[in-house]
This record gives structure tokens, C-alpha cells and sequence, in this order.
């Protein structure tokens, strides 16, 4: 079995506020997992399709497709979940259906455990990717690593606990014990919850929210990562218009007033936004969390991007060895 | 290619305009962006109005008064310090504010449509407990009926709603014909069979295709989860007609002109393409769509240097040693970057979304969370 130094689960759970990137941060570490001729698997849930176009390709189908390539024949592999296909193939898989499942459709039964009933959707979410990170070929496993681009740090504990719920709810029968199966494996140390913020009040308060409840749930946190962290600049903290002024002329640029002036509140608005930054960090610092800050990337997240962010999350100057 | 510009103001005013909903992916700012609409409209254009919000950051709801979730709204203080425009107008208006509370509504809902006895028994139910905390997707469901309750007690001017923070942004709106299907639906037909039956099994129901149904169902399912589930369903039924009523009021009421959509973004792909999936899913719905709030446009304030002669001179230098003008040239060219790159992704949605107005709202470097900063991003976004 082949596992990373420091990033030690097989699931790697990547949730997040809405907004902090935390799906950039899920295909970052599927790159990252994948170095050294390792075979990574990213998965989305939502139906949003935001792993697409991240690697430039069409929308992702129901089905694992490679998206990346690593030197030394590492790979990605992506997958967007539809819960009505994972219900069909789990019929298919466990009770050989095969006809029967289009009288369910027919019924309204798909429609009705897809969306109807609540919780549903993530019990099949969540079982499909068990299903994937255990699954084996030939004796050995088909995934070093299972990625999943969760939903946001809101929702993270309803849909992980999930299955525990339903469990409790069906005293007995075979989806008692497929839901007992999934909410053991997702507390597991097999499973680690990463969480992605950005240095901004409610993102960090959702942080620290969102480890408490899965802490209550017995559900293991991994990584804190900080995404999007400004470069240190102007280490003193302290900047006047006259300094501007000279710096602007010594480098001939344009020294006008209004250049001066612009560049000054620029300044400050910068220094203001990494005072509160400071403060922010302190407050992740204090969950005692392992912590990973990734760098803000002002033109966007390409590809080039992603490999940044991906070398970053499992530096190459401490390669993981192949245990 | 310039979008219209979105009169945020000529939409609070207007007194045909009973209902802005803000809708948008999570981390856009819907609630900031909702309390600033609701407190705008009661200062500036004397309307009583209450502000649904889903779930608010704390330090934002403890500036409007919502120390708990309470599910009644509450009024909001204020100092008048907002109201001086209103100075010789008659009839000031007031800001109420509630948090959703997704229990006691589903409880609520319950109550109001069976009587005690038969209310005490679903309560009672481990299904009925589940559903109504903790599942994900009745917080959709909540938020629309709260708003028909809202709606109905018809003591307010104005309501303006923040969504949940669904996996879509859509589901809040596709939570009534969900369910209205799933009523209408042989599913449920199966799940009362055996109530309906006294007790007897759903098995003597005679179709083929119906009794392959429910082999397959009994066996996928189980025998006893299946009973179970059959009386949750059973118990329910008396109230799903008012139920089903309400939710489809509630459609219709988003789909007439006293409703305005916002859709609420960041000039970020993830958002603008939420946002974009959002205006076209609203034009198919019928649904009035009014304008985009752009929330967190950066803006350069030294316009004179671009991104590339600002590196160049950061560079020069650093080589002289002038550590402080290199790196306020850094900066610089960062936020340069960063507004060129904001800057297409918002003309995408412009050339997927021609005709829909959008209000820009500049980015500020700390949070809001007190009413003087609701009221500075109310002033902005109409500016």
C-alpha cells in the first residue's frame, strides 16, 4: 500500500465556505497526490461542473476519465457523481436488477430518493465514493488517493453523518448495512477532512465551526489550508507619499499627485486587509490544526496555476517517499 | 461590450415591488448584500420591511438584533442617522430582520395543517426528526414556505429574502415542483398503500408492473424500514394538500411582477458562471430577473501605471535597495492583474446575459458587520 507522508488518509475530504476555492484546492491535490507515478482520483457531488473546465475539458460524464497526466506515469482522474446513476448502478450492482430499475424510474422512485427525499442523494454520493477509493483490480488498489470536492463547511457534517443517520433510521436490512459500512469507512482513518479557507472573517469562523461539529461526529480533520494568502509585502508596515514619490521618480515613472496619491491608498488598503489578515491567521493558528497556506494567484488559476498551488501542497524538495 | 446599469433604487421604490429574492452560490455576500437592500428600503424609501435571512454570519446578525434563531421577525433599531434623507417625507419605514429556524418552520407547517393528536404522532417520528434537522434539502423547502408565510400576512411592504446555500442555487426554486410532483406521484400511492389497506400488505395490489414495484422496492429497501417509512408517509397525508397548495402559491408568486430576482456574484468564474446558469434558468421559469450584483469589484486607484512598467520599476528597485516603493509597485501590480482578470470574467456574463443590468460594488478591505457599513454598501450599490 502506498500512501503519502503528509497527506496520510486514502479519502481526502475537501470542504470549504462557498467561495474559498476550495475545488482549485481539490484538483491541486490531486495533482499533488498523483507525483510519482501514483493514480489519483478527483470527484465532484454537486452537479456544478466546476472540475471541467479547471483541466479545459467538456463536462465531466458518469464516468472516471483521466484529465492529467504527472511525469513518471502518475495520473488524474476525474468524476462527477449523478445521484440517479449511482442509484441505478447500485441497484444493478447489489440486487442484479437490470429491467426492474426502469420500473422504479417509472414509479417516480428515482425521482423520488434522488431529490424527494432529503439525505438520500448524499447517501448514494457518499457510498459511490467509498465505492471507488476501495475498490481493487488484480489484488491491488485502483486509487493511491480519492479526492472528493465536498460540499461547503454549511453542510459538511449533514452530509458526512449522513449515513449514520440513515442507519439509525433502518433498524435492519440491507441498507443498515450498507449505511453502517459507509459512515465506518468515513471514520476511518482511512478519511481526513481538509478544510480550505481564505484569511476572511467568515470563512475562518466557518473553519472553526465546521472542525468542532466534525470533531463532535468522530470524523478526523487533516489539513487546515489557507488559500489565497497575499505576498508579505511592506514589512514595516508603514509607508508615506514622499518615500512613493522618490521610489516613483528613481524608477522613472510617472510621479504626478494623483499617481502618488493612488498608489498611497493602495498601499494602505494593503496594509489594512493583511492587519486583519494577521489577526485571522492567529485564530487558525489557535485551532492547532496541521496548517498549509497556498499562494493567491492575481491572474486566475490555469494550469500553470494549479501546478504552483499542487507543489505548494506537497513540496517537491520533500518528496513523499513510496512506502 | 457595457451591460445596462441596474437601478438598484427604482426597485426598492417602486411600491408594485412586494418581494426581492437574492440568489447566487455561497461566499457572494447574498446576506450583506439582502440586509443592505431591507435597511435601504426603510431608510431611504420609507417602505416596512422585512429581511428572511438563511443563515448569517454572527457578528452580522448581532447587528441586526438577531442574538438567536427565533423564526418571528424582529424589528430592527436604528439610529435615524440613515434617515436624514427622509427629513419632511411622511411615513418612515422600518426594518424588521429573522434568521430561519428550519425545524420550527417544517414543525409550524405541521401544525397548521393536522390537528394535535395527529401532530404529536409525526413529531414523534424518527423520520419526521430526521427530515426536518437533519437532512440537507428542507432547508429549501423552509425557506419557501417561509416566505408564502411571510407573503400571506400581507404586513409588510417589502420582503427581501437571502437563499440558502444550496449545492445549486437553484433548488430553493425547484423544491415546489418537486414536491408537487412527488404528490402527484405513484410513489406515494405505494408508500400509503398499506395504511390505506388496514394494514393489510401493498402486495394484493394487482398490476404487474405495480408488484415487480414493490419486490424490488421491499427488497432494496427492507421490510421494516419500508413500515416504517409507510407510516411517516401515512401521517403526513392529511396535510400534504395544504402543503402542496401553499408551495405552488409560493411559485407562483416568485414567477409575478411584485417579485424581483438579483442574482448576487463575484467576479470570480465560479460565481459568474452560478450566476449565469441562474439568469438563464430564471428567463425559463418565467421569473423576473432584474440585475446582477457584482460584490468585491477591485478597482486601481493609481490608473496612471500599468502592471508591466510597475514590475519593471519594483525590480529597478530593489537593486537600489528602496525596499518600500518596490514593494508598494507590487502591489500595485498585483490589484492591476487582478482587475484585468475580474474585468473578463464579468464581460463573460455580459455576453452570455446582454440584456441584464448589472450594479457593481466595490471591494472593501475589512468585513462588514454593523449597520453604518450596511448602509455604506446600500449607498454604493445605488450609486
Amino acid at each position: 500500500m502506498r500512501t503519502s507522508d503528509g497527506w496520510p488518509a486514502r479519502l481526502h475530504v475537501v470542504t470549504g465556505k462557498g467561495g474559498t476555492g476550495k475545488t482549485t484546492v481539490a484538483a491541486a491535490l490531486a495533482l499533488a497526490l498523483a507525483e510519482g507515478g501514483r493514480r489519483s482520483l478527483l470527484v465532484e457531488v454537486e452537479g456544478r461542473q466546476g472540475i471541467a473546465p479547471l483541466f479545459d475539458t467538456g463536462p465531466l460524464p458518469y464516468q472516471e476519465l483521466a484529465v492529467a497526466t504527472r511525469p513518471g506515469g502518475g495520473e488524474v482522474r476525474a468524476l462527477a457523481v449523478d445521484p440517479e446513476e449511482a442509484l441505478l448502478e447500485y441497484l444493478d450492482m447489489f440486487y442484479k436488477l437490470g429491467m426492474a430499475g426502469k420500473a422504479l424510474k417509472k414509479f417516480g422512485a428515482i425521482d423520488f430518493a434522488t431529490t424527494i427525499a432529503p439525505g438520500m442523494r448524499d447517501v448514494l454520493v457518499t457510498g459511490k465514493v467509498k465505492e471507488a477509493t476501495t475498490r481493487t483490480e488484480n489484488g491491488r488498489r485502483v486509487y493511491d488517493a480519492v479526492i472528493l470536492d465536498a460540499p461547503p463547511t454549511g453542510r459538511i457534517g449533514r452530509f458526512l453523518n449522513v449515513t449514520a443517520e440513515t442507519a439509525r433510521l433502518a433498524k435492519m436490512g440491507p441498507i443498515k448495512t450498507q449505511s453502517e459500512g459507509v459512515a465506518a469507512f468515513l471514520r476511518s482513518p482511512m478519511t481526513a477532512v481538509h478544510v480550505v479557507t481564505l484569511l476572511e472573517e467568515m470563512p475562518v469562523q466557518e473553519t472553526a465551526d465546521a472542525i468542532d461539529e466534525l470533531s463532535a461526529l468522530r470524523i478526523s480533520v487533516g489539513k487546515v489550508i489557507v488559500n489565497a494568502g497575499q505576498p508579505a509585502l511592506l514589512p514595516t508596515g508603514k509607508v508615506s507619499q514622499g518615500e512613493l514619490r522618490r521610489g516613483l521618480v528613481a524608477a522613472g515613472l510617472p510621479a504626478d499627485r494623483d499617481t502618488v496619491a493612488g498608489l498611497h491608498a493602495e498601499a494602505s488598503a494593503y496594509l489594512t486587509r493583511r492587519t486583519v489578515e494577521e489577526g485571522l491567521r492567529a485564530e487558525l493558528v489557535a485551532l492547532d490544526q496541521p496548517m498549509v497556506e497556498l499562494p493567491y494567484l492575481p491572474g486566475g488559476v490555469d494550469l500553470a496555476g494549479l501546478d504552483l498551488l499542487a507543489a505548494a501542497l506537497n513540496p517537491p524538495d520533500h518528496p513523499d517517499t513510496l512506502g | 461590450m457595457m451591460p445596462p446599469h441596474l437601478d438598484v433604487d427604482a426597485i426598492l421604490a417602486d411600491p408594485g415591488v412586494r418581494i426581492v429574492v437574492c440568489c447566487g452560490s455561497g461566499g457572494v455576500g447574498k446576506t450583506t448584500t439582502a440586509a443592505a437592500l431591507g435597511l435601504r428600503a426603510a431608510e431611504q424609501h420609507g417602505r416596512r420591511t422585512v429581511v428572511l435571512t438563511i443563515d448569517p454570519a454572527r457578528r452580522l446578525a448581532q447587528s441586526l438584533g438577531l442574538s438567536e434563531l427565533d423564526n418571528t421577525p424582529r424589528q430592527v433599531k436604528l439610529d435615524g442617522a440613515g434617515s436624514a434623507a427622509m427629513a419632511g417625507r411622511a411615513g418612515a419605514g422600518e426594518l424588521h430582520a429573522m434568521m430561519l429556524d428550519m425545524k420550527r418552520t417544517f414543525d409550524e407547517v405541521v401544525l397548521t395543517h393536522t390537528d394535535p393528536r395527529r401532530a404529536e404522532e409525526i413529531f414523534a417520528n424518527p423520520f419526521y426528526q430526521a427530515m426536518s434537522s437533519t437532512f440537507s434539502g428542507t432547508q429549501e423547502y423552509m425557506a419557501m414556505e417561509k416566505l408564502g408565510q411571510l407573503h400571506a400576512r400581507n404586513e409588510w411592504d417589502l420582503i427581501v429574502v437571502d437563499t440558502p446555500p444550496s449545492r445549486s442555487a437553484l433548488d430553493f426554486l425547484d423544491a415546489p415542483a418537486r414536491l408537487a410532483r412527488f404528490l402527484d406521484g405513484r410513489m406515494l400511492r405505494v408508500f400509503l398503500a398499506p395504511a390505506r389497506a388496514g394494514g393489510r400488505s401493498m402486495f394484493n395490489l394487482v398490476t404487474a408492473s405495480f408488484g415487480m414495484f414493490s419486490r424490488v422496492l421491499t427488497k432494496v429497501i427492507g421490510g421494516q424500514l419500508l413500515s416504517d417509512l409507510s407510516g411517516f408517509v401515512a401521517a403526513l397525508d392529511s396535510m400534504f394538500g395544504g402543503f402542496r397548495a401553499r408551495s405552488e402559491q409560493t411559485y407562483r408568486i416568485l414567477q409575478a411582477p411584485e417579485t424581483a430576482f438579483l442574482v448576487v456574484a463575484v467576479p470570480e468564474p465560479d460565481a459568474i458562471r452560478e450566476a449565469g446558469y441562474f439568469a438563464g434558468r430564471l428567463a425559463q421559469e418565467r421569473m423576473p430577473l432584474h440585475g446582477l450584483i457584482l460584490n468585491r469589484v477591485h478597482a486601481v486607484a493609481a490608473s496612471a501605471l500599468s502592471e508591466a512598467e510597475s514590475l519593471a520599476g519594483a525590480e529597478a528597485l530593489d537593486r537600489s535597495g528602496d525596499q518600500t516603493a518596490a514593494d508598494a509597485l507590487r502591489v500595485h501590480a498585483a490589484l492591476a492583474r487582478q482587475v484585468a482578470r475580474e474585468a473578463a470574467v464579468a464581460a463573460g456574463f455580459t455576453e452570455e446575459h446582454p440584456g441584464v443590468p448589472v450594479a457593481p460594488v466595490p471591494a472593501q478591505p475589512a468585513d462588514v458587520h454593523d449597520i453604518e457599513g450596511l448602509r455604506e454598501i446600500g449607498a454604493t450599490l445605488t450609486n
